[in-house]
């Protein structure tokens, strides 16, 4: 599947589907960070992600201090 | 994963309430968190008028439509930072949205009104951008509430943004921040009240709230605040989080609950009468508030004052690193 990712924006190729949980796991994202997006919806943790899937991983949080 | 409402099908788990929720569900518990922040902390009364502070990102959109879906007057105020290409595109996120709804947005452009901008601040205060930034922000959104006649200004700290500062107090024990760190500040002295109805949500849960409704906000990320402590503090935070889910909820509300008044009793004596500014007619304790001293060390000018700026008619844009966009 072709997972997007932000900040700096790129994609990465991961092979095979496979749970979200999993998906996290292997790209040592903490899932408090991130949301799972596919065709504009949410994807829950226990979601799971087809390898003919689009994804996008989007980070949730922000930095400003002010 | 079955929401916890009505069984069907959930789109998100929130793991500090152990609950999962569907859509419909997830924007009404979003709506009752807001609900039970303004009410348990007596932000905002019914028929006040309200300045929500909007930067284009998920925080201030979200925060703007709760407001709004929850029958409160609620103008936006938008400010020019002149970030790059960051502060053009906030920009164009926070008017798409009041236009689309209808709201009205205020503007102020530091570069157009005020002829400097963040990074010039930063760089004549040699001092973190996020300081001269943060100054320049609590200034306006205070002058632009008391021209408008506003009661209050909302701004779209989240619970992930007021425990990482609360971590970052506790971590230097800064006990005259840990005094003042309230979701509320009454209003006197010339200042607005402020409030801070997000604080019972994450920052997950806010970008969550803006995806399934349609909010197209600011994904990238302010390049000034790569690598920040604030940052740093949030990491850390949720790592523990993970571990041990409502860590931070319940750090922060024990604080409030437990804590914050012990801090407060040093510190009683805020009482100090302030005088005006002599250029801007802030409230300050001294002769000019803090905003007109950063104003001329960037070089820029008070508006009215015809532009002795290096921006005055000439506009010499700062170049920041180009970020990549969708
Ligand atoms: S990260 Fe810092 S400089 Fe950037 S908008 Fe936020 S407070 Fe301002
Ligand atoms: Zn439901
Ligand atoms: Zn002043």
């Amino acid at each position: 599947m072709n997972v997007r990712l932000r900040n700096p924006s790129r994609t990465v190729q991961v092979q095979g589907g496979r749970s979200v949980a999993k998906l996290l796991n292997e790209l040592g994202l903490n899932r408090e960070t991130v949301l799972v997006i596919r065709n504009g919806t949410l994807v829950p943790g226990d979601g799971f992600l087809e390898d003919s899937d689009e994804v996008e991983l989007r980070p949730v949080i922000s930095g400003g201090a002010a | 994963m079955k929401c916890r409402v009505c069984r069907g099908p959930a789109i998100i788990d929130v793991r500090r309430h152990n609950a999962n929720f569907c859509v419909e569900h997830f924007i009404e518990q979003c709506e009752r968190q807001v609900t039970k922040a303004i009410d348990a902390f007596s932000m905002i009364a019914p028929g006040e008028r309200v300045l929500v502070a909007v930067s284009g990102g998920k925080d201030s959109l979200a925060l703007w439509d709760l407001l709004h879906r929850l029958g409160h007057h609620a103008e936006g105020l938008y400010l020019g930072l002149g970030i790059g290409d960051y502060s053009d595109d906030s920009g164009v996120y926070a008017r798409n949205f009041a236009t689309a709804r209808g709201l009205v947005l205020h503007e102020v452009d530091l570069r157009r009104d005020y002829g400097y901008d963040v990074p010039r601040a930063a760089a004549a205060t040699r001092r973190v951008p996020c300081s001269a930034c943060g100054l320049s922000k609590r200034h306006l959104f205070d002058e632009v509430a008391r021209q408008g006649n506003f009661d209050v200004v909302a701004t779209g700290h989240n619970l992930d943004d007021e425990a990482a500062v609360l971590f970052g107090n506790v971590l230097r024990w800064q006990t005259e921040y840990l005094a003042r760190q309230m979701p509320v500040l009454p209003a006197g002295n010339g200042f607005p009240r402020k409030v801070k109805p997000l604080v019972r949500l994450s920052e997950r849960e806010m970008a969550a709230y803006c995806i399934v409704t349609g909010i197209d906000y600011q994904v990238e990320e302010c390049p000034m605040a790569a690598g920040n402590s604030h940052l740093g503090y949030k990491e850390a935070l949720n790592i523990i989080e993970d571990r041990s889910p409502g860590t931070k909820h319940d750090f922060y509300f024990g604080f409030l609950d437990r804590a914050a008044e012990a801090f407060r009793q040093g510190l009683e004596q805020d009482a100090t009468m302030l005088g005006r500014c002599r250029d801007c007619g802030a409230p300050t304790p001294s002769d000019r508030c803090a905003f007109c001293r950063l104003v001329e060390r960037a070089g820029g000018r008070l508006p009215g004052t015809d532009g002795q700026g290096p921006d005055a008619g000439t506009d010499t844009p700062v170049v920041l690193g180009r970020r990549e966009r969708p």
